[in-house]
């Protein structure tokens, strides 16, 4: 391997895709360190399958370029092939021959010779637990065998990066573990960078060096899953929801008129006032409200987190 | 780029053939068929042979002409059943791939895109080349065995190169086939536009041209006026890719066809003065030789379009 752990292996710098008006990947820059494990998280429809396919030159890109093992994959796209292996988010084999011959025949299009591919695939199949069933046919796989068995087709040709593309979509919860840290185990053991999108905030944070959050073809930001919401929530240390009975214009002056107060709003879809602010001011708002006269009919505090990113990005899909 | 993997691709393709039910049917309707018509013919010929003075030339052309009545001649049977093979081996070529996910896998290897529909081409007119010629061999030696006819050295050359029409004309529908397999995303449809097609071209194509032939008969008759009305009622057949092949079929098999120009030129060969006899293979070959150019550049538009189609798409997983 050639240079340092810090070397980066995927630069893209001001990547754009336009589907005529919709534009699905907006001037995304982003690096990739050698031997990291990232992970692109995004809502379905973020853009996260259309960068992928740039970086693999199986879609060129409207603007903007991307360099992947110093290579352009846009010029070069099958010498990028040849030093990335791409895992889809639904992967096909060839149902009527068995996991071995699955196995070879990708072996055979990067030029490995048979005799070696052979080792090389039980191996393989070995690390990935399809030892026993590598003579079954593909087509009586189970999805996570499938998965699994992506996986093996995707180390065969020995590749400098993977990319996984929603690795763990359609799998339950023990799959999706197991499958994690297989990845995990063998990026580490072959010395891989790993690329994986996914929907599935929670199931990946847990493998990943460094998440991106990509959002309607933008990324708002990077790093360890932790410091994720403190760049995305930069102010707002402290969210407070609550629900009057009577909100006279006083009593809300009188709340803005907290010490410490950021924002009070009022949000129509939940009938709630939500208020921003520095320290934890339940109490204030409680007190202030019983003055007036006003009866309080809930009120709640508001942390901002791993389930607040997904609230706001994923499952609404609206930022 | 390395030229082996554009042969493991056809290998796995050929293999893929001779492993499918579907090509088993094909062989199996075909085989039947032909071995069916060789005893109608066989039956007809020893009966002609016996009343006909011994002076009939190129008896054993007729093996493949001739028919009693009740089954059709094997030129016949080729005719119409040759675009089915074609249509059958085709309709899925791309899209199926692309359904079951392994389109993506294998355009993720260092291959070249065009590769894959390369192989496909090949991969099928290897197959259904391979198959005509051991046809065509084996209705020469059961002739040779039951009627007991020399096989002349001409004879061969012409049943030899109708085989290759054959397979140029079967070649055609494959790449038709292959383009509707491009257009559609399901198999089913892009069968059933083939087999339209094919329908079309079968059995209302010679209705359509016969209704505009009512419609376009000259009021006043004058030779000029025939001839012209001779010409547009030609070219309008030979839009139709059988009856180009009928054509060239005719050349081929009947040596004692000398032109294709005009039925009149044909049925009045006493009165302009054409001789009735045979022509040599090269003529033949040559009288025929526009038709030829004509259904290679079909075959090759088809594929030209399906190739350019191909190369622009954009290959996402299972879409």
């Amino acid at each position: 391997m050639v240079g340092t752990m810090e070397d980066s292996v995927i630069t893209l710098s001001g990547l754009t895709k336009r589907y005529g008006e919709l534009v699905a990947v907006d001037h995304l820059s982003l690096t990739i360190k050698r031997g990291e494990i990232f992970g692109l998280l995004g809502p379905n429809g973020a853009g996260k399958s259309t960068t992928i396919l740039m970086m693999l030159g199986l879609s060129e890109p409207s603007e903007g370029s991307a360099n992947v093992c110093g290579v352009d994959p846009t010029r070069e796209p099958i010498l990028v092939k040849r030093k990335v292996g791409y895992l889809a988010d639904d992967v096909g084999f060839y149902e009527d021959m068995n996991a071995v011959q699955n196995l070879m025949f990708t072996a055979r299009l990067n030029q490995i010779p048979d005799d070696e591919a052979r080792k090389e695939a039980d191996r393989l199949l070995e690390q990935v637990g399809l030892s026993e069933a590598k003579h079954k046919k593909v087509g009586t796989y189970s999805r996570g065998m499938r998965q699994r068995l992506g996986l093996a087709d995707v180390l065969i040709k020995r590749p400098e990066v993977i990319i996984l593309d929603e690795p763990t979509l359609g799998l339950d919860p023990e799959g999706v573990k197991e499958l994690m840290q297989l990845i995990r185990r063998l990026s580490r053991q072959e010395g891989m960078t790993v690329l994986l999108s996914s929907h599935q905030l929670h199931q990946v944070q847990e493998v990943c060096d460094r998440v991106g959050l990509f959002v309607k073809g933008k990324l708002l930001a990077q790093g360890d899953v932790g410091s994720l919401a403190k760049q995305l929530f930069p102010d707002e240390k402290i969210e407070i929801r609550f629900r009057i009975s009577t909100a006279t214009d006083e009593l809300i002056g009188q709340i803005r008129g907290l010490e410490q107060v950021i924002d009070v709003e009022y949000d129509e879809k939940s009938e709630e006032w939500i208020m921003h602010s520095h320290t934890d001011l339940t109490h204030m708002v409680a007190e202030l409200a019983v003055k007036n006269g006003a009866r309080l009919l809930s009120l709640r505090q508001h942390d901002y987190g791993l389930d607040e990113i997904y609230l706001r990005y994923f499952e609404g899909g609206a930022a | 780029m390395n030229k082996r993997t554009f042969w493991v691709i056809v290998r796995k393709e050929v293999a893929d053939y001779l492993h499918s039910w579907r090509f088993f049917i094909l062989i199996g309707i075909i085989m039947l068929t032909c071995l069916g018509s060789l005893y109608t013919a066989l039956s007809a010929i020893s009966s002609s042979a016996a009343a006909a003075d011994a002076r009939i030339e190129f008896l054993f052309l007729r093996l493949f002409t001739v028919s009693n009545g009740t089954v059709p001649s094997f030129l016949s049977f080729i005719t119409f059943l040759g675009p089915l093979l074609g249509i059958g081996l085709g309709f899925d070529a791309i899209n199926s791939e692309r359904n079951k996910g392994t389109l993506s896998r294998i355009l993720a290897q260092p291959v070249p895109r065009d590769y894959v529909i390369n192989a496909k081409f090949v991969a099928a007119l290897a197959v259904i080349g391979t198959m005509f010629l051991a046809l065509g061999l084996l209705v020469m030696g059961l002739g040779i065995i039951v009627t007991g006819i020399e096989l002349s050295f001409e004879e061969f050359l012409r049943i030899l190169s109708y085989l290759l029409m054959s397979l140029v004309y079967v070649a055609f529908w494959l790449n038709l086939s292959i383009l509707f397999s491009v257009l559609f995303k399901q198999p089913a449809t892009a069968a059933l536009a083939g087999i339209a097609v094919w329908l079309f071209f079968s059995v209302f194509y010679n209705m359509i041209v016969e209704l505009l032939g009512k419609a376009l008969v000259p009021s006043e008759v004058t030779l000029e006026s025939l001839l012209n009305y001779e010409s547009i009622m030609m070219f309008l057949m030979r839009l139709s890719p059988s009856y180009l092949f009928g054509e060239v079929t005719t050349t081929l098999l009947y040596p004692t066809v000398n032109t294709l120009g005009s039925s009149i030129l044909a049925s009045q060969n006493e009165f302009f003065m054409i001789p009735d006899t045979p022509l040599s293979f090269l003529q033949s070959l040559l009288v025929s030789w526009p038709q030829l150019t004509a259904m290679i550049a079909a075959t090759l538009i088809c594929f030209a379009i399906s190739y350019y189609i191909f190369m622009r798409q954009e290959i996402r997983s299972r879409s």
